[in-house]
């Protein structure tokens, strides 16, 4: 197996604010690869770099052996892109849309008839075919979007955060669109800053401030984390973060959701510790269960151990 | 430069532009409305005057002069004195532009063959109205016998100036203004339809979406020219026909000439537009920019008002970089005085210099980088 993209030390400068800071990997052909982190982890500034977008102020990029720098415009007859916002014409109907990217992409004939068939039905669009795309529910207009970033069928698929705004079952079968595209030897590459999603991913690039923090399947990134994690149940989370923080057998404290997740160093003395630390304060403390680590976990604890805040 | 492409931002562009009723309105009902109205609004022809007579002669030869001047049609009698007192308020309050006095005796003296002195009190406040006013009626009185005076200006057996006028014998001013005209509102409206265009793209986030793909800047450029070329020179053509059918303006040149010159004046215009639309990336900003951009010096800077020739050193300097300059001089060329290119090449050469520079502008201007 080749190396779809790979990247070289990827750096992109705005004035004196560093977006992307030196990031280094490759993926491999037909892996869905995620970027999680926060907004303004330089995920986007990442991604745009690779589609041509943006330049990258110095460092390498290689898209299926093509350099970003250099073949831009071969690279962009390679890739397909959907960019953080909707981005196909409201005012022209599902049919005209995808007429456009055709022509834009060089699809026609046979293969147009046969690929227009592919993304009516695959967005679920049969006899909408003469509506226009802003009047479809969002949902519809995503799986379209996805369908006219694909019409040339590229070897390399560039997502940026795909699923943002649309529902959970929307956001689900999106994703069996992914793994379908994925399965049939298209390289994936996708930002998302929801943690489940990421779970979906092959590997995952965690980055924060520009860096790429780590780098590994989901499993073996949580498996970085051989600390015990409770859950604390807490009326009050932020001020139980803050009443934890430094406090005494606690490495980390962080919220998660509407309860805190401590990172220590000996669950058992943890335990017995933590309540009467927290009622000290004037908290009512709930259940404290120690669960399996999160990749969130993993990816508070990686930033501050590499002495980074988490922003966003 | 993909053919294909090309062709798909432009039918894209097209389907946008039918769905948009903003659009439809520009591109179709503006140019012929604002022909119209500036047509009829614009005129330097003085007909009509309101006058007032103060008839203190009340015999057979003072409403002979009256009638006199009523039937040349540029005065209209409407309202009758019977003293001096009512002269200031009439003209004051602006019921009348003028008021002819004729004086007691005026018909003793001119059977007397004495000079007979009538008075016309003109309102100066609107200077240009009334000067023609004043030679106009100085012109019937003169008419109407040698022997009247008008103003205490004695009027000898007139000497006739042999004065001929070419291209337009009858000085309509009507026949300069419509094919000037023509050319101020299509740079406008050139401007200000491919105003929108990218300016829309980068808002609704699509100009991501296209510099993504492999489409190229020059035919993304071209693609969205091409269908308001179209539009163009379709205005140009409706313009023409209400310019020749209801205000009488001859054609007298080549209808292919105008075609081909209308075409480069609108691919310099249209980019310009483009280029104004891309630099601003914002639709409400590029309409205003455009505007200001175009109407002012189309109005003012092109010889379309005021003669270029008669224009401070400095200020002829700079008609020579506004493009309306050409076109209403390749307008009124064409339409009055039936010329070729054997004339007009300057302005072709300068048209093409200005497509040149638009499309260049337009083009550089859209920027693939995305932030």
């Amino acid at each position: 197996m080749s190396d779809a993209v790979e990247v070289r030390d990827l750096t992109r400068r705005f004035g004196d604010f560093v977006a992307v800071d030196h990031v280094t990997f490759d993926v491999r052909e037909g892996e869905i690869f995620g970027f999680l982190g926060p907004n303004g982890a330089g995920k986007t500034t990442t991604i745009k770099m690779l589609t041509g977008l943006l330049a990258p102020t110095s460092g390498e990029g290689r898209i299926a052996g093509l350099d970003v720098r250099r073949d831009a415009a071969r690279i962009r007859r390679r890739i397909g892109y959907m960019s953080q916002r909707f981005s196909l014409y409201a005012d022209l109907t599902v049919d005209e849309n995808i007429d456009l990217f055709a022509g834009l992409y060089g699809v026609r004939g046979d293969r147009l008839a046969a690929r227009r068939r592919w993304v009516v039905e695959m967005a679920g669009l049969a006899g909408r075919e003469r509506q226009l795309t802003g009047e479809l529910p969002l949902g519809f207009k995503q799986r379209l979007a996805l369908g006219c970033a694909v019409l040339h069928q590229p070897p390399v698929l560039f997502l940026d955060e795909p699923t943002s705004g649309v529902d959970p079952a929307a956001r689900r079968s999106f994703w069996e669109l992914i793994n379908s595209l994925s399965a049939a030897g298209t390289t994936v590459l996708l930002s998302t800053h929801y943690i489940e999603e990421a779970e979906y991913c092959n590997r995952l690039a965690l980055m924060n401030r520009g860096r790429l923090v780590a780098l590994d399947t989901p499993p073996r990134l949580r498996a970085l984390l051989e600390e015990p994690i409770l859950e604390v149940r807490v009326d009050d989370a932020p001020r139980a973060v803050e009443a934890l923080a430094g406090a005494p057998g606690v490495l980390e404290a962080s919220m998660f959701g509407r309860t805190v997740h401590v990172l220590v160093s000996d669950a058992a003395g943890a335990r017995a510790s933590i309540p009467a630390l927290l009622e000290a304060r004037g908290l009512r403390v709930g259940a404290i269960a120690p669960v399996r680590a999160s990749l969130e976990d993993v990816f508070v604890a990686l930033v501050r151990r590499a002495g980074g805040a988490v922003e966003g | 430069m993909d053919a294909v492409r090309l062709l798909a931002i432009a039918r894209k562009e097209w389907i946008q532009l039918r769905r948009d009723v903003r659009s439809m309105v520009l591109a179709f009902a503006l140019p012929v409305a604002l022909l119209l109205f500036f047509g009829y609004a614009i005129t330097w022809d003085v007909h009509d005057i309101r006058i007032a007579v103060l008839d203190q002669d009340a015999s057979r030869q003072s409403r002979e002069l009256v009638e006199a001047l009523e039937a040349s049609g540029y005065f209209h009698v409407t309202q009758r004195l019977s003293g001096y007192g009512d002269v200031d308020a009439r003209l004051a309050r602006g019921e009348v532009r003028g008021v002819l006095v004729v004086p007691p005796g005026f018909a003793r003296d001119l059977a007397a063959g004495r000079d007979a002195a009538v008075q016309l009190l003109v309102d100066g406040g609107d200077a240009n109205t009334a000067t023609i006013a004043v030679s106009y009626a100085e012109a019937i009185v003169a008419g109407y016998s040698r022997g009247v005076v008008l103003q205490g200006r004695r009027i000898e057996i007139p000497a006739r100036a042999e004065a001929r006028v070419w291209y337009n014998p009858r000085l309509e001013s009507r026949w300069m203004i419509v094919p000037g005209l023509i050319a101020v509102i299509m740079s406008v409206i050139a401007a200000m339809l491919t105003a929108l265009t990218i300016a829309r793209e980068w808002e609704r986030g699509t100009m991501e979406q296209l510099a993504a793909t492999p489409v190229g800047r020059l035919e993304v450029v071209l693609g969205k020219l091409v269908p308001y070329l179209g539009i163009g020179l379709f205005d140009v053509a409706m313009a023409t026909l209400a310019g020749t059918l209801v205000f009488g303006v001859p054609l007298r040149g080549g209808i292919l000439l105008l075609g081909v010159l209308s075409l480069l004046f609108l691919l310099g215009a249209l980019g310009l537009g483009i280029f104004i639309s891309a630099a601003l990336r914002s639709q409400v900003l590029a309409m205003q920019v455009s505007m200001v951009a175009t109407y002012l010096p189309a109005i003012l800077l092109s010889g379309f008002l005021f003669d270029i020739a008669g224009m401070p050193a400095p200020l002829r300097l700079v008609t020579r970089i506004i493009p309306a300059r050409y076109f209403v001089a390749v307008t009124r060329g064409i339409f009055l005085k039936g010329v070729g290119l054997e004339v007009l090449w300057p302005q072709a050469v300068s048209m093409i210099v200005f497509a040149a520079v638009g499309l260049a502008l337009a083009t550089r201007s859209f920027r693939k980088e995305i932030a």
